[in-house]
């Protein structure tokens, strides 16, 4: 299991009330697996994938990460988890505006163990390329359409060989046409060995997955 | 992180904010100039005051008539006739370690040449004042010991008076008139400059004090205005004044427990008092310029601040593609110093163009030193990492999926 989660529970305070995002989830993920996690609004999705991405923290419960526990983690140790073993597909891309698409693509290569100039540009075009892009580097993300600045973000994500990808709503900005390329893109690293865990709300963009799982109220049907 | 792209990301943010980069820099910019200004010029002016006193003379004590009171006024019109050549005559006889002594008697009055005329000082001294005051003659000759026994009529000028009286002539062998009285010069002395209180030495003519008194005064008196005495070394000047000082008492029959009738004063104290006021006023303005440079650095802090807030969604994907918190906090530092550090340069730069003017205005050495914008830039640097270490550890603390969440 790549990703082994257990009795995890995410209770934000708000004003006087708790709301439990998440109600005691546990989930085994084994390497190379393609999950797709659906469910109505405000059932957790996001706040599941954030704790799997070590980009939030559980209220209580268990997380083991290839095999190390970082629930107890402090902030630097879990930046080293992210820029390690974890790459991120948000549905808003989250590129930095005003930066290259090649600069964007560096950006992870900068942090955790950092290796030189040469050698980070070289990986970052080449993973441009791989998505296509090869005759983009130089553009900002404001001069992309929106299909290709999600290829440039899974660039970023995959650039740094990570164990898991987590994508939130990955098609959540993009038409059909985009979604289809996003998700055979997917299919593509999937196929070579990478987890992928997905939220979506569209089910012929959940079909791509291997399996799909359904939550509702913080937890999983 | 390395450093090479955390500088890169600076430069290209402040870039990102021109106008605000460069009004935050000013605050920055104008308290350099002003410390690296204020430093330069009083560092100049210490120079011009050390060379100026130096010029008075080497290991120079001063004799006055009259005493001292303890705030340091000289008092009592009554003492103004105490003091003699013949005391100065007795001091170089019996006080061991004196090099050179001259009486001084000064007068002042309007010189003719032609039809040219100039007021100027006169001094009446003796053949070592040449000695005592270290200042020759650049042309013609020194009178002697028997132009002073004699009374002649002969007298040295000053270089001023070169250009004011004689309009560029050679001076030597021409006859002037002062009272009417014709005075033939023998010498030209060399040029001294400007006086650190001011006063301009080399408007002046030098005489035989018996020139002085007997001819332009027609006084039979010999009181002078002051003696002038120049010690061996400035190790021998604390005993030359005690000896000084015991030999007149002595000569003067003043009882134990009386006031002295005479003031010893060694110019090396009166240098160190300028000096040190002069360096308390450049200290004083060192401190407000300094106030100027800290406001800069409120400026910096302060827009650091709105920087901080307006990237936190950058922050939070940098920190999501595994960026720790000190990479966050450097890149941060190296922005506020990238501020400070160029505000400081143009600073120094702009400081030392000012102090340059004022030099050149005051006819001062200009003194920039190395060492003046080295202090300049370090402390606008530090002041850069200083206030710029709050906004760059607010940064740092975020929590990502906050940043994330951050519109
Ligand atoms: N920062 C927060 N503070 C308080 N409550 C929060 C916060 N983030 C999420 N919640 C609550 O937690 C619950 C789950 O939110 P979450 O964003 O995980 O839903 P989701 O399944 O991703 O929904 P969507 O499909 O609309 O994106 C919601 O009820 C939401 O109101
Ligand atoms: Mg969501």
């Amino acid at each position: 299991m790549v990703i082994d989660i257990q009795q995890i529970r995410k209770v934000y305070r708000v004003g006087e009330v708790d709301v439990t995002a998440l109600d005691d989830v546990s989930l085994g993920v084994a390497r190379g697996d393609f999950v797709a996690i659906m469910g109505a609004s405000g059932s957790g999705k996001s706040t599941l994938l954030n704790i799997l991405g070590c980009l939030d923290r559980p209220s209580s419960g268990s997380y083991r990460l290839d095999g190390i526990e970082v629930s107890g983690m402090g902030p630097d140790q879990l930046a080293n988890v992210r820029s390690r073993k974890l790459g991120f597909i948000f549905q808003n891309f989250n590129l930095l505006s005003r930066t290259s698409a090649l600069e964007n693509v560096e950006l992870p290569l900068l942090y955790g163990n950092p290796i030189g100039h040469a050698a980070r540009h070289r990986k970052a075009l080449a993973m441009l390329e791989r998505m296509e892009l090869g005759s983009r580097v130089h553009h900002f993300p404001g001069q992309l359409s929106g299909g290709q600045q999600q290829r440039v973000a899974i660039a970023r994500a995959l650039v740094n060989d990570p164990a898991v990808i987590l994508a939130d709503e990955p098609t959540g900005n993009l038409d059909s046409r985009s979604s289809n390329e996003i998700m055979k893109l997917f299919q593509e690293v999937n196929a070579q060995g990478l987890t992928i865990i997905m939220v979506t709300h569209e089910t012929d963009v959940a079909a791509f997955a291997r399996r799909t799982l359904q939550m509702r109220d913080g937890r999983f049907i | 992180m390395n450093i090479g792209p955390t500088i890169k990301v600076a430069f290209r943010a402040l870039r990102r904010n021109r106008v605000r980069s460069a009004l935050t820099s000013l605050g920055i910019i104008i308290g350099t100039a002003a410390v690296i200004a204020v430093l330069s010029v009083g560092q100049g002016a210490a120079v011009m005051i050390q060379s100026q006193i130096g010029s008075m003379g080497s290991n120079l004590l001063l004799i006055f008539p009259g005493s001292m009171n303890n705030s340091g006024v000289r008092s009592g019109s009554g003492g103004q006739q105490s003091l003699t050549v013949a005391d100065g005559e007795t001091i170089a006889r019996e006080c061991p370690n004196i090099v050179a002594l001259s009486p001084m008697i000064r007068t002042g009055n309007q010189v003719v040449y032609g039809n040219n005329n100039w007021s100027t000082s006169i001094q009446g001294v003796t053949p070592a004042f040449s000695r005592v005051r270290n200042w020759n003659v650049s042309s013609g000759d020194y009178f002697t010991e028997a132009d002073v026994r004699t009374g002649a009529r002969v007298c040295l000028v000053g270089a001023t008076l070169v250009t004011q009286l004689f309009l560029d002539e050679n001076p030597v062998g021409q006859s002037i008139r002062i009272r009417n009285i014709p005075f033939r010069v023998i010498g030209v002395l060399e040029p001294k400059g400007t006086a650190a209180w001011g006063q301009d030495q080399d408007d002046t003519i030098v005489m035989p004090w018996t020139t002085v008194r007997r001819v332009l005064q027609r006084s039979p008196f010999s009181n002078v205005n002051n003696l002038l005495v120049s010690v061996a070394s400035a190790e021998d000047i604390a005993t030359a004044t005690r000896t000084i000082g015991a030999i007149l008492r002595q000569s003067h029959r003043i009882q134990e427990g009386s006031d002295d009738d005479f003031t010893i004063t060694d110019m090396a104290e009166i240098a160190k008092t300028i000096t040190s006021v002069s360096s308390l006023m450049t200290l004083l303005l060192s401190v407000i310029a300094s106030i100027s440079l800290l406001v800069g650095g409120i400026g910096i802090m302060n827009i650091m601040l709105v920087s901080v807030t307006e990237r936190t969604r950058e922050i939070g994907i940098r920190m999501a593609v595994g960026a720790r918190q000190n990479d966050i906090m450097l890149q941060f530092l190296v922005e506020a110093l990238t501020l400070s550090l160029l505000g400081g340069l143009i600073g120094a730069g702009l400081g030392a163009l000012a102090a340059n003017v004022v030099s050149r205005v005051n006819h001062w050495p200009v003194l920039v030193s190395v060492q003046s914008i080295g202090l300049a830039l370090f402390f606008s640097s530090a002041i850069g990492v200083f206030f710029g270490f709050y906004p760059a550890w607010r940064a740092a603390r975020l929590n990502p999926i906050d940043c994330l969440r951050h519109e």
